[in-house]
């Protein structure tokens, strides 16, 4: 790891370019896509935190059986706002913040290609939250049939839901704009010579991410759109006593629902692959491969959806195919974690936190991806379906894969941002608090679903009681780790370290990124450099 | 906001300066969107806060929209914003085939799977009466209607769309060749059309309630059908004002025979809209 200490006077980034707007209306107009990028960053942490209070009451209610904490009404509540605050809310934003930040850098682009535009994709998110989160305290209070929104529930429901819709509508064209620019961007905005087949494997990932985006929100838009239609104008898309049929809501939201997994998945992949050969010191093994994979996954994630659906009665035919399909996932998804493997066989390893947490990355998604695997075959499927093990499953792909890695892209490229280190040592207190508390709060619901217990549901019987314990304490655990690590953020971007970072922090980074001073001119690339 | 004050240079890519609208275009959909939950679910203060959010839409249209054509006209935008514009106008027109593509998958369902299922053996304990043929109201909605032929308006408003995209490209032809009054005249005739189109279809709308008994409210048919026709007919407004846009820009001595993407844009748009109206008129109104 190379860094300059303090007292060398290191302030480059200060050239006649880099003047800034310092009014307080700047975080309202800003049309930079750094200050963009940050924003979407805290906006993403502020809603971790919401969506962790919302777990956190889930697990208080689920320490023990019977009912203590909260009244049903509001734990089904919690239940789905924690999914959809957590998914649109927390996780995307984060890595779309890690595009606005680190796209531009990493392809020799002055800005992104539609600068107003992306303030706009940003500034949509706060009034989704403002509906999301007031839904609570309308008559009724919040959406309450699980983030899927399935009717005849989501049909039945109160002005929650009306308000989760329209959240769910601006979220949707907050994500299509964000794409449309972010595919505008690498398309169009890469410096001279920077070929496709040269960028770097997060552009890639976010390249065929932008276009899942781009493919899938109109169409959870038009589902939505209909449950709005059938809970206040008297269409029956989903009421077979008009024609129509519950299960379509399930086929159509899932139309979208599988590809948003990868649409999570993929800029992980992104950024494990950045940082997985800067702490290997060789480059990515097999990048041509990693590209097709990410391709392929894309593609197969179109025509797998009803796999969340074996249950709801498809003919053997179809249940079939869609097993097979599914189990075809794993294979460009093996190509990618053994390319990783690869990337650091006989690599000169070293073992700070962004590396951590991909190794964390590695071995947890793995796992998930395993039990995804089991999850494939109809037949365990329709024991397993809506159970503990389902629960499980899904928080080792969203939390060890994509929260993991956005922790990773945080103390990998934060530095680039701030202009200071981390403290390494509270980074791999963070990486060990959370990894465990993670492991303490998931794995025992393996066995929880394995025995039955089913999800979404505030009260248990007595046998589930002892791991329903450990993985409540887990939870706290695992939330309070993320304290610990806003406060790490914190003392690094006010230099608490007292370690300035370098231009290129990883002496085994390589890329453009690198090649501008820390922390970041507020103007880059303003000319284009040249590739060669 | 208009002027940067970042000269572009020949082969600078244009960023523009901060800017207010997209955070008014943010308070509009706030508004809008509380107005419509308070609307929906007659609360009285519902109305107002969607009218203030659509005053405060059209203020952010009108403004934001001011500023990017202020920028084109002072030629901010060099070649490559200009491709960047043609990436991002087929992205998004993609984006719109896919939302289309929801409903046309609902209706598709429908009529290949859950109304077959709901007149099938396995339902006939259920609904013992239901024949479930097409058009239908579904088993437990008793008003019958009649559905809307398609050899009348339809197919009217079939000929209407698609000669429209005629005239559009009459006007675009005449605009590469310099002739703009020409190029004026037939993009006058195309937004004409395309009125003519929306004011039949909505006294389509008016027969089909007054005289076909034929309703949202009619099953999943008046679902489909007005959900398809109803979306498809909002984008022709859309549409339309794309074109008068760019036809008050076209008056005012705006573009030339290179510099037009704007045309291009509403045209590419216009065209999606025609193509959406084939697929409407054979499968919702022919099959």
């Amino acid at each position: 790891m190379a860094s300059i200490p303090n007292d060398h006077s290191h302030d480059h980034g200060h050239d006649h370019h880099d003047h800034h707007p310092t009014s307080w209306t700047r975080i309202f107009t800003t049309t930079n896509h750094k200050d963009i990028g940050s924003m979407y960053m805290w906006f993403s942490f502020a809603m971790f935190i919401s969506g962790g209070i919302m777990a956190l009451g889930i697990r208080a209610e689920l320490f023990t059986p019977g009912l203590q904490v909260v009244r049903p009404e509001l734990f089904n509540q919690l239940t789905t706002l924690h999914g959809i605050v957590m998914i649109f809310g927390a996780i995307m934003p984060a890595f779309v913040g890690f595009a606005n930040w680190m796209l531009p850098l990493q392809l020799g682009a002055p800005d992104m290609a539609f600068a107003r535009m992306n303030n706009w994709s940003f500034w949509l998110l706060p009034p989704a939250a403002i509906l999301l989160i007031g839904s609570f305290f309308v008559p009724g209070g919040a959406a309450a049939g699980g983030w899927t929104l399935y009717p005849p529930l989501s049909v039945q429901a109160g002005m929650g839901m009306d308000m989760m819709i329209f959240a769910v509508h601006i979220m949707g064209a907050s994500s299509i704009m964000g794409s449309i620019n972010i595919i505008t961007t690498i398309l169009n905005l890469r410096a001279p010579g920077m070929t496709m087949m040269k960028m770097p494997m997060f552009a890639w990932t976010w390249l065929i991410t932008a276009f899942l985006l781009i493919a899938t929100m109109p169409v959870l838009a038009g589902a939505v759109t209909m449950l709005l239609t059938d809970r206040h104008f008297g269409t029956t898309f989903f009421n077979a006593a008009g024609g129509g049929d519950p299960v379509m809501f399930q086929h159509i939201f899932w139309f979208f629902g599988h590809p948003e997994v990868y649409i999570i998945a993929l800029p992980a992949f992104g950024v494990v692959s950045q940082i997985i050969p800067t702490f290997s010191r060789k480059p990515l093994f097999g990048y041509a491969s990693m590209v097709y994979a990410t391709a392929s996954i894309a593609i197969l994630s179109f025509i797998v959806w009803a796999h969340h659906m074996y249950t709801t009665g498809l003919p053997a035919a179809g249940q079939l195919y869609f097993m097979y399909a599914t189990m075809l996932i794993a294979v460009p998804t093996a190509c990618k974690i053994f390319n990783w493997l690869a990337t650091m066989w006989r690599g000169s390893i070293s073992l700070e936190t962004p590396m951590l947490f991909c190794l964390g990355f590695l071995f947890l998604f793995t796992m998930g991806g395993f039990t995804g695997l089991v999850l494939s075959l109809t037949p365990v499927d329709i024991q397993l379906h809506d159970t503990y093990y389902v629960v499980a499953h899904f928080h080792y792909v969203m939390v060890a894969g994509a929260l993991f890695s956005a922790f990773a892209a945080v103390y990998y490229w934060g530095p680039k941002w701030t202009g200071w280190m981390y403290e390494e040592k509270l980074g791999k207190i963070h990486f060990w608090w959370s990894l465990i508390a993670f492991n303490v709060t998931f794995f025992p619901q393996h066995f929880l679903g394995l025995a039955g217990m089913p999800r979404r549901i505030p009260d248990y019987n007595l046998q589930f009681e002892n791991w329903n314990a450990v993985s409540s304490v887990g939870a706290f655990a695992f939330g309070f780790a993320q304290i610990f690590f806003i406060v790490i953020v914190i003392r690094m971007i006010t230099g608490k370290s007292g370690i300035r970072a370098a231009a290129k922090p990883w002496d085994g980074a390589e890329g453009l990124e690198w090649t501008v001073p820390s922390p970041a001119p507020y103007h880059t690339f303003e000319t284009p450099p040249v590739v060669k | 906001m208009g002027a940067s004050s970042h000269p572009t240079a020949p082969g600078k890519y244009f960023v523009p300066e901060p800017s207010k609208w997209p955070l008014v275009g943010s308070t509009a959909l706030l508004f809008m969107a509380f107005g419509a939950v308070g609307s929906m679910n007659s609360l009285g203060w519902g109305w107002w806060s969607l009218g203030i959010g659509f005053a405060i839409l059209l203020y952010m249209l009108f403004g934001w929209f001011g500023a990017v054509i202020k920028e084109s006209e002072a030629r901010l935008y060099g070649s490559n914003v200009d491709i960047s514009f043609r990436w991002s106008m087929s992205w998004f027109i993609f984006s719109e085939v896919m939302f289309f593509a929801a409903f046309f998958g609902a209706l598709g369902w429908a009529r290949l799977h859950s109304v077959p299922d709901l007149s099938s053996i396995d339902s006939k304990l259920l609904w013992p009466n239901y024949a479930g043929t097409w058009p239908t109201t579904g088993p437990y909605i008793d008003s019958p209607f009649t559905p809307m032929g398609a050899w009348g308006i339809p197919a009217i408003n079939t000929a209407l769309l698609l000669l429209s995209g005629v005239w559009l490209t009459l006007s675009h032809h005449a605009l590469i060749a310099n002739n703009r009054s020409k190029a004026i005249f037939w993009l006058a005739i195309t937004i004409l059309f395309g009125v003519v189109f929306l004011a039949l279809q909505v006294y389509e709308y008016i027969h089909a309630y007054s005289d076909l008994n034929l309703k949202l409210t009619s099953g999943i048919f008046g679902s489909t059908f007005f959900m398809l026709t109803g979306f498809h007919g909002f984008h022709v407004t859309v549409g339309a004002i794309m074109l008068f846009v760019v036809l008050v820009r076209l008056m005012r001595g705006h573009f030339d025979s290179k510099h037009h993407f704007a045309f291009e844009a509403a045209a590419w748009y216009w065209h999606f809209v025609d193509v959406v109206w084939l697929g409407l008129f054979v499968i919702v109104y022919m099959l």
